[in-house]
This record gives C-alpha cells, structure tokens and sequence, in this order.
C-alpha cells in the first residue's frame, strides 16, 4: 500500500503533494430575482499546507458555496483566494471539490469515471496503471466494469474519491461527502478518509454537519455564522489519530462547537 | 391469432361479402397481388428505401448537430430557438409548393420534405435533452480539467441521448407518413407512387397490399431503432 501510494505520488499528472490556501476578506452575494442575497460576509480563513479543516456552520450558511469560490468555479463578489500564493481564478485539477451526492456520470463505468480527469486532459493514454492503482485504492476492483447504478451509497462515494484521487489533488474539497450514507458505512469511509489523507498529505477541507466527524478527522474545526456567513470561532484538534469518541478531550471539545452553534449538551 | 383473424377476414370478404369487393379484398387476393407484382414491389421498395435513407439519414443528422448546438450556445439559441418554434409546428408537407422552386430534381425535393418531418423532433428534442443536463456533471467536469469539447461530447451527448432517441422515434413516424407524400411528386417508382397508382385505378387489393409492406417496413425499422438504442443507453438499466 506505502509503495502504491508512492508510485501515485511520483506520477507527473497532477501537482500532488499539499497547497496552504489563505481567503482575505471573501464575500459572495447570490444573484435572487435581481436582488442580490449576500450569503458569505468577509471570510478570513488561512489553511496550512497539509492541514485538514473541517467547517461547521447552521444549514443554508454558505459553507457550500465557500468550497465552490475555493474550487475556482464561481468567482468572489469581492476578497482574495490564493493557493500558494496565487491567486485562484479558474477550475484546476489540483483543487478537487467532491460533493455531497456522488455525481459520477452515469454513463460511464467506474473506470471510465475514475479515468475521466485524466481522459479529459488528454494523458489518459500514458497513465491507464493509475487508474486502476486508484481504483484498488478504494477497494473497488471488482467493480471498475460496475456503472453507478449497480453500486450501493457507500461504493459510489468512494469511486467519486478516487475520481478526484487520480489527478493527485494538492487539495481536496469535501462537501459533506458522507452526509448521505447510512451510519456504519459513514464510519467507515470516515476511517478511509482518513487514512488517504495521511498516506498521500493533501490539504483537505471539509464542509459537515456532524460535529462528532469533525473532531474525529480534523486538525481544526472553524465555526461559521447563520448567512450571511462569518468565521465565529476555531478550534484546534491536537489529539492524535486513531481518535476515540469517548476521549474525555474531545467529549470536552465537542461541548465548546455544540455552544458556540447554540446548542447546549 | 393471426389464423382466426385471416379466416374472420376471408369470411367477411370472400365467402359473405359483407366488405364490397373493389374496396375490400381478401387475403388471397393480396397473396395474389404478391405473386404477380413481386418484381414491382421489390423495386419500389428498394426506391422508398433510398428516399427514406437519405431524407431520414440527412434530417437525423442535421438535426442532431442543430439540437446540441441549440442546446448548448446560449447565442445560437437566442436566433434559431424562434426560428425552429416558428417553422416546427408547420406539417412538412406544406413546405411542397416552395420546394419545386428551390430543388433542382423531384427527388431532392421529396429528400428535403422527409429530411425536414424528421429532424425537427430530433432537433426539438435534443436541443432540449442538452439543455436540461444537470449543472452538476458540467461543474464536476470543469474541476477535472476538461475543455468545452470534452463537456459536450462526453457529458452534454451522453447525459441527453435518452431525449435524442424520443427525438429518432417521433422522426421515423413522421418521416414515413410524408414518404407517401414526397413520392406523389412525380416520381416513377416507390411505395406511395404505387399506393397512388393502384387507387387511380381500384387496383385496391394492390393499396392493400402495399400498405402491409409499408407496416413491416416501419415496424421492422423502429424495432432497429430500439435494439441500437439498448444496445447504446445499457447503463441507463437501474434508471428506466
């Protein structure tokens, strides 16, 4: 497995490794019947390279819409992105957003899916060994023929992770990608999420409603408002991985977010 | 089944007469248009198939091109949208009287009627698939670095080909009824000259005849159709 995700890392497709991204001043404002709806007021959010974020925030708050701007497929009504120091303007394989539903493209098999990014670059031809790499790497082998409809929730939620994998993402976008799964398979891709994380050191922001998933994966949890959207308050997660829900750390930690969303335990 | 219907069809015909008979025929007396006429029949069957090719094959195409490109430039919608709403409600066989002006032969002129009955719901309907494709799949490929070129031939085409088959359907129906149609235009050979022909003389056990083949034909194309549209929409299994 270390060699495998070795070989992924050393393919020249994407930029790999991790990016520090910072947002000054971010404010965004949907367009509602000519009306404009502000939805995310002056975010100010540096992220470490390598650092996992999770963003917690009440439902309808902007949290999606902050991953999209960071993806680079809308552009800010007003404030700075950059990764790495450059400004973020455009959609680029190497800042990968996964969403909440799969999305994987119906007509294609798991394969085909996985290979898309690299198909529509035109360098699938040079790197068809990383695609399957990828794929055993989420444990989908048996299924790379499989379309989407042939897999259960859990299964479909992986194959749009090694969609996003192939390129070697410096940073990965996660809006709640596991906010539809059934309890037991949320546990264990949380496990899994993880563990990609670690072996292949991407910078990883994720969106979730689950206070307990954010404390379990994150090395910070921030806090964002009702819309329009400000940064409330951060917290910071040093506990070591594996974590354990009954960490009396955590158990503490989780009563701070639950108050600073209003939520007394 | 199709005995009992045959005897019931002889016996209203032939043996009691209820169905007069120059207007009705019997079922030999088709089965003796198909053993006197054969030679005929196989050539204007052969000359109905050229038309029906061509015309459908050209509007097919023309209006697949038409509808992606409707359904995917917003500026190539803004012109021919009205365009295509004001000239898709009119039966293609109005279009007769103009045609012999802009068309140098009568054949052409019967390609373009049967071209214009089928790519019009092909064009309606794909414009519309293409349009309807969820946001999603489109941002989805963005993120992964694909160009325009991959978003409509790999995302757009595929997500809309289940509104493009619905399109193929309508356009064969419609291309076989305006078939009879164009090749009253002065043509020398095909099913719908011979239909006309036959008529002009009572020649009905003839009309009848030819209408079964026509029957099978349609019936025997759309059945190609739908083998060529599983055989391509397979992953849609779990969907429809």
């Amino acid at each position: 497995m270390a060699a495998q995700a070795q070989a992924l890392r050393a393919a020249p497709t994407g930029a790999g490794g991790s990016v520090a991204i910072v947002l000054r001043s971010v404010s965004y404002a949907f367009d509602l019947h000519g009306e404009p709806l502000p939805v995310l007021d002056s975010i100010d959010l540096s992220v470490a390279a390598g650092e996992f974020v999770a963003l917690l925030g009440p439902s309808g708050c902007g949290k999606s819409t902050l991953l999209r701007l960071v993806a680079g497929l809308d552009r800010p009504s007003a404030g700075s992105m950059t990764g790495d120091g450059e400004e973020i303007v455009s959609p680029d394989p190497s800042r990968i957003l996964v969403f909440q539903d799969p999305t994987l493209f119906p007509w294609m098999t798991v394969w085909g899916n996985v290979a898309a990014g690299l198909d529509a670059r035109g360098v699938l031809a040079h790197h068809r060994g990383r695609v399957d790499e990828t794929i055993a790497l989420v444990d989908l082998t048996a299924f790379e023929r499989a379309y989407p409809h042939q897999l259960s929730g859990g299964m479909a939620q992986r194959a749009a992770l090694a969609r996003a994998l192939v390129n070697d993402p410096a940073l990965m976008l996660l809006d709640e990608p596991l906010g539809k799964l059934d309890s037991l398979t949320r546990l264990t891709l949380q496990a899994e999420l993880l563990s990609l994380w670690r072996k292949k050191g991407f910078t990883a922001i994720l969106v979730t409603h689950d206070v307990e998933e954010a404390l379990q994966l994150a090395s910070r949890v921030v806090v964002l408002s009702e819309r329009p959207a400000h940064v409330k308050a951060e917290f910071k997660v040093s506990r070591p991985y594996p974590r354990h829900r009954d960490d009396p750390a955590l158990v503490a930690l989780r009563r701070q977010v639950f108050a600073t969303l209003g939520l007394e335990t | 089944m199709i005995g009992v219907w045959l005897a019931l069809w002889e016996l209203t015909t032939a043996k009691t007469g209820w169905l007069p008979k120059p207007f009705f025929s019997p079922p030999t007396g088709l089965l003796h248009v198909y053993v006197t006429e054969w030679r005929r029949l196989l050539i204007c069957i052969g000359y109905s198939l050229r038309l029906w090719a061509y015309g459908f094959g050209l509007g097919a195409v023309v209006g697949y091109v038409g509808g992606v490109a409707l359904g995917w430039s917003k500026r190539f919608a803004y012109w021919g949208m009205p365009i295509l709403k004001l000239i898709g409600p009119v039966p293609a066989t109005a279009w007769i009287p103009c045609t012999f002006y802009f068309f140098p032969t009568t054949f052409d002129a019967s390609v373009f009627i049967v071209a214009l009955a089928s790519g019009i719901p092909v064009t309606i309907l794909t414009a519309s698939g293409v349009a309807g494709v969820d946001r999603v799949y489109y941002d989805v490929g963005r993120n992964l670095g694909a160009k325009s070129w991959y978003l409509i031939t790999r995302i757009a085409i595929p997500a809309s080909a289940s509104h493009t088959f619905v399109g193929l359907f309508m356009g064969l129906y419609y291309s076989f009824a305006v078939l009879v149609v164009a090749e009253m235009l002065g043509a020398k050979y095909g099913l719908g000259w011979y239909i006309q022909f036959q008529s002009n003389y009572s020649g009905y056990a003839n009309v009848y005849a030819t209408i079964v083949i026509m029957a099978l034909l349609c019936a025997g194309i759309v059945k190609l159709l739908f083998v060529t549209r599983d055989r391509l929409l397979g992953w849609q299994k779990g969907f429809i």
